[in-house]
Order: C-alpha cells, then sequence, then structure tokens
C-alpha cells in the first residue's frame, strides 16, 4: 500500500511539473491559483481538520500577507523581505485570534472569527492611505532571486510550486512529530489531553499561529500572481470558500487540501458552459458531497474500509452462530 | 515519619445549599493503593475532581508530596506526577493502541520547541510496548483504539495513566461497564503495577468485592462525610459501615 502511495505521489508530482508546460496562460492561471489555494488551506485544515477549532476568518489572513507583500514593494522593499514578513505578521496576528478559542468552541468560535475577518476586511477597504481601498494596489512586481526572473507566468507558477512542496513538507513533518498527536488529541478529546499532559492552551494557539502563516504565505503568492489586489478578494466569502475546501477535500487528511482547492479553484471555471446557473450546480454538488461524504472525498477509502469490516464481522459471527 | 503522597485535609465543596464535601481529610501514603465508596451522591466524585484540579474546593488542602495544590488543574498536577482514568472511556478512537499509549507520556518528553524535531514516537515506543505486554493487548496494538470492544478500550484507558509513571494514579470506576470475566483481570494488572513500579493508587469504585480485594485502606464515605477508614477487614467488620452502607 506504501509503495502503491508513493507511485501515486511521483506520478503526480510528474504531472504538475509537466502538464503546465502544455498549457496556455489561462491553463498556467488556473493551476498557479490551484496551487496557492492549497497553501492556504493546508494551513486551515492543520487548524480546523488536525487540531479541530473552528475559522472562518482565514481569508483576513490570506489578505494580510497579500497586503504585507504589496505594501513592501510599493515602500521599495524586496518581495523576499515581504513575503517572511507577511508570514511573522500572520503569526503574531494568528497567535492573538487563538486567544478567544481558548474560551469559547464550536459556533460561537467561528462566529468570532468571521468578526475578526469582518474588521480586517474593513481596514482593508477604509484604511485607503495604507492599503488603496476599493482601488486597491496594482502593479505589484513579481520577484527575481538570483538572476532568474518569475515575471513570466510558468517561471512564476514553477516558484509557486516550489513553496508549495517546501511547506508541505515541512507540515509533513510537523504532523509527523509529536505535535501531531498533540493536535489531534485537542481534536478528539481536549479534557482528556489536558489530563495526559498536553499544553491544549499552547497547542490551540500554535494551530491558529501555524495556519495564519500558511494563509499569508499563501496570500503574498497571491498577490504577485495576480498583481492586482483589492479588499473584496478577501471577504467573509471567500474564508467559508476555504473552510469548504478543506470539508470537501476532507478535513484531518493530509492530501485533503489538494483535492478540495481542485474542487473549489477548478470545478467553476469547468461549470462556466452552465453560464448562470453555474453557482447553483456547484452549490448542489456541494450539497449532495456533503450528503454522502461528510468527511470529504478522501474519507472514500476508509468508508470502504469500514463496510468491508462490517462485512467480514457480521460473516463471522454468522458463521460462530451456526457452529453453536 | 515518612511523608505522604497525597494528604487531603478538611475538604468542603458546596454546590448552593447542597454540602457535596463537608471536611474530608484523609492521606495516600507512598506504594498504597486506596480505595473510596459511598453510596450515590455521597461526595466521591465531587472529592475526586477536587483532587484532580477540575474544581477548586470552597475550603481545605490538598498536598501532594509536600507541595500544596489546591488550586492547580489537571495540566499541571499531570506535570506533578498526578495520572487518572475516566468513568467513561476518554481514549483517542482514531489513533492506534499504540499512539494512544505514546501520546499519553509524550508531552513528559523534552520541551514543546524539541518534541516539534522529535521522532514520531517521542522514543517511547519500547515502553510503549512494555505495557501492551503487560497489559496483553498486543493482538490490538496497531488497531485504531475505536474499533475495540468496550473492555479492551477500557485496558487501554487505564494503561493510558501509567505511561508517565506517574506517582499517583487516579482510579475512577475502573470496573465500570466492563464484563464481570475482566475485573479480576484489572485486579491482577493493578496489583502487578502496585507491586513493580511503587505507584500509589487512589480508587473509586463501586464494586464492592473488586475494592475489597485490591485495596490496602479504604474510605466510606457517607453525605459527604468520611464515615470509616480502615483495612478491608476493618471495613468489612465495621457495623457503622454496614449499617449505612453495606447493608446486612
Amino acid at each position: 500500500m506504501k509503495k502503491l502511495n508513493l507511485l501515486f505521489a511521483l506520478i503526480a508530482l510528474a504531472a504538475v511539473i509537466l502538464i503546465p508546460n502544455f498549457l496556455k496562460n489561462y491553463g498556467i492561471h488556473m493551476f498557479t491559483t490551484w496551487l496557492v489555494f492549497i497553501i492556504a488551506t493546508m494551513g486551515l485544515n492543520l487548524t480546523v481538520g488536525y487540531a479541530g477549532q473552528k475559522s472562518l476568518g482565514h481569508a483576513a489572513f490570506f489578505g494580510i500577507g497579500a497586503y504585507t507583500v504589496a505594501i513592501c514593494l510599493k515602500a521599495g522593499l524586496s518581495f523576499w523581505f515581504g513575503l517572511p514578513m507577511a508570514a511573522l505578521f500572520c503569526f503574531v496576528v494568528g497567535l492573538a485570534l487563538g486567544f478567544p478559542a481558548l474560551r469559547v468552541q464550536t459556533i460561537y468560535l467561528a462566529f468570532a472569527t468571521l468578526g475578526f475577518n469582518t474588521a480586517l476586511w474593513l481596514v482593508m477597504r477604509n484604511e485607503e492611505w495604507l492599503t488603496g481601498g476599493t482601488y486597491g494596489i496594482n502593479n505589484i512586481a513579481r520577484p527575481s532571486l538570483g538572476g532568474i526572473s518569475f515575471d513570466g507566468n510558468l517561471a512564476y507558477y514553477y516558484l509557486v510550486l516550489t513553496f508549495t512542496l517546501v511547506l508541505a513538507l515541512l507540515l509533513w513533518g510537523l504532523l509527523n512529530s509529536p505535535w501531531g498527536k498533540a493536535f489531534t488529541a485537542l481534536r478528539d478529546n481536549p479534557i482528556r489531553a489536558e489530563s495526559l499532559g498536553i499544553d491544549t492552551r499552547g497547542y490551540t494557539l500554535l494551530s491558529f499561529a501555524i495556519g495564519a502563516v500558511y494563509a499569508g504565505v499563501a496570500g503574498g503568492l497571491y498577490a504577485a500572481q495576480v498583481q492586482f489586489i483589492d479588499p473584496a478578494l478577501f471577504t467573509v466569502g471567500a474564508s467559508i470558500m476555504m473552510y469548504l475546501m478543506v470539508v470537501v477535500g476532507g478535513p484531518g487528511y493530509f492530501f485533503g487540501p489538494v483535492l478540495g482547492s481542485a474542487v473549489g479553484v477548478v470545478l467553476p471555471e469547468w461549470l462556466r458552459f452552465a453560464q448562470a446557473w453555474y453557482l447553483f450546480v456547484f452549490g448542489l454538488a456541494v450539497v449532495v458531497l456533503m450528503i454522502w461524504l461528510p468527511d470529504g472525498l478522501l474519507s472514500i477509502p476508509d468508508r470502504i474500509k469500514a463496510r468491508r469490516q462490517s462485512r467480514e464481522a457480521s460473516a463471522a459471527r454468522e458463521v460462530a452462530g451456526v457452529k453453536a | 515519619m515518612i511523608q505522604p503522597v497525597l494528604k487531603v485535609t478538611n475538604i468542603k465543596k458546596a454546590y448552593g445549599a447542597i454540602q457535596a464535601v463537608g471536611g474530608v481529610s484523609f492521606e495516600v501514603r507512598a506504594g498504597e493503593i486506596f480505595g473510596v465508596i459511598g453510596p450515590n451522591g455521597s461526595g466521591k466524585t465531587t472529592l475526586f475532581n477536587s483532587m484532580l484540579g477540575q474544581i477548586v474546593p470552597d475550603e481545605g488542602k490538598i498536598e501532594l508530596k509536600g507541595e500544596d495544590v489546591t488550586q492547580l488543574g489537571p495540566l499541571a498536577l499531570n506535570r506533578r506526577g498526578v495520572g487518572r482514568t475516566f468513568q467513561t472511556l476518554q481514549v483517542f478512537g482514531k489513533m492506534t493502541v499504540r499512539d494512544n499509549l505514546i501520546v499519553a507520556a509524550q508531552e513528559h518528553q523534552g520541551s514543546m520547541f524539541s518534541r516539534m524535531f522529535a521522532p514520531k514516537d517521542s522514543g517511547l515506543g519500547d515502553k510503549a510496548d512494555a505495557l501492551i505486554d503487560q497489559f496483553r493487548i498486543r493482538h490490538v496494538a496497531d488497531k485504531k483504539a475505536g474499533e475495540l470492544s468496550y473492555g479492551q478500550q477500557k485496558l487501554v484507558d487505564i494503561a493510558m495513566a501509567f505511561m508517565s509513571e506517574p506517582d499517583l494514579v487516579l482510579l475512577d470506576e475502573p470496573c465500570a461497564g466492563v464484563n464481570p470475566s475482566l475485573v479480576g483481570g484489572i485486579s491482577t494488572l493493578l496489583k502487578e503495577l502496585n507491586r513493580s513500579r511503587k505507584g500509589s493508587f487512589v480508587v473509586i469504585e463501586h464494586n464492592m468485592d473488586f475494592v475489597m480485594d485490591l485495596c490496602h485502606r479504604i474510605m466510606v464515605m457517607v453525605e459527604g462525610e468520611v464515615l470509616a477508614i480502615g483495612t478491608p477487614d476493618e471495613i468489612r467488620a465495621n457495623k457503622q459501615v454496614l449499617d449505612a452502607y453495606l447493608g446486612n
């Protein structure tokens, strides 16, 4: 099974490296957007899927990252300074947003984070001297490094791909360290976790802060990708869409964001043939998915396994009954 | 004089007009298995929750190896060597049995920062395997805890409390919901652990045979107060206890 997974991962890696070479600009743009949202939702998956917190404010961190990079570039600073600043700023704000989670949970926490997103969005819209207000910030330059320019769409795609792989490996390492088990324990049973010496306060705060860092880096990369940002990109609606991506892919599954982001980014584009009905079709598809697969697309193998085990157990009981 | 592991002095806790615990005092000695029995509503759970930092008593003092821990919460108590089990099952159902045991002790290894770079099993694999063998759950070690039977999960739950080698373990109804054939097994396991680890246990349990067989001393509570403290034989012979609780 592990060999099969490795083979599948290698084929997927080869695909994301090779396929964009055969695509036009729009296709490359879609692939880049997909990768950006994979990064953002990897962070949200840590907060929501692994640590069990509720967050409807992830787009605010995405926005903080985007604006930090854009403002740094406008101030004449390098992208390579702006992106770490975006990550650092998001870490600090994410840590602060984690504090409500120490007092409230479930739907109340969701509303607290939603309020945070709305407040941040208002800052982006109203503080024109800093953010450009509703006019946004345009002409955001793409970076270069060591003489290599990432101005071209394909070059920039490979830069984003590199970030995606590095951040995925870091998250994989984190989740496979004792921290991964601590996050899962926090999600599944915080009272038991605390009785075992797990600092539930610390891990709750860190789940928000690290998740925010991923959103911030994604936002910074997105700003340079689209080269124009305005507050409309970072609304509560965008946060809900990111949450949806995590839930559709499978919260708590490492590759959930890969599938969820594909559904969230690519499916609306594929459904454009439906013209004005595409949002309706997209919404309906999500409703059907949630009814049949509430744990997301990646829960399919687990559901099949559970069904097989249940069948085997019933068969064993029947055999035992016949013998008796 | 040897210092007791746990010293509870004049603990009181009221919920409104109801005095749940009204001035309870006792000591638990090193290596002792101390039982707490009493009918429903006698204040056992309130007393237990006070000792575990789940609630703060209105009055009184709780000392752990001489340190006043009355105001400390569950996290701080665990760090000071207190393990516990819950009345209802509290395993992590999506983790394997082995991972349940590892997570039960990993926070005692190094600092939070160093654990970020530690191996997945925090170097506790051998220790977990030893406990798995001792609890005779080797055949389910790699299964998810949520897939096990109630009795098997109960064993995992108890084993988790011992993973970090605590000085004091508080067991809240370890036999609750367990079929009678497993009760003897749990008693044997706890006796083995008591002998091999020299730890002290406090056990709340309704199963009288289990308590009488397992505990070195027993405290009987009635209506929030201590009716008697003594060895199982003394408790069996105590007329007050027989009248108030055990019946004839």
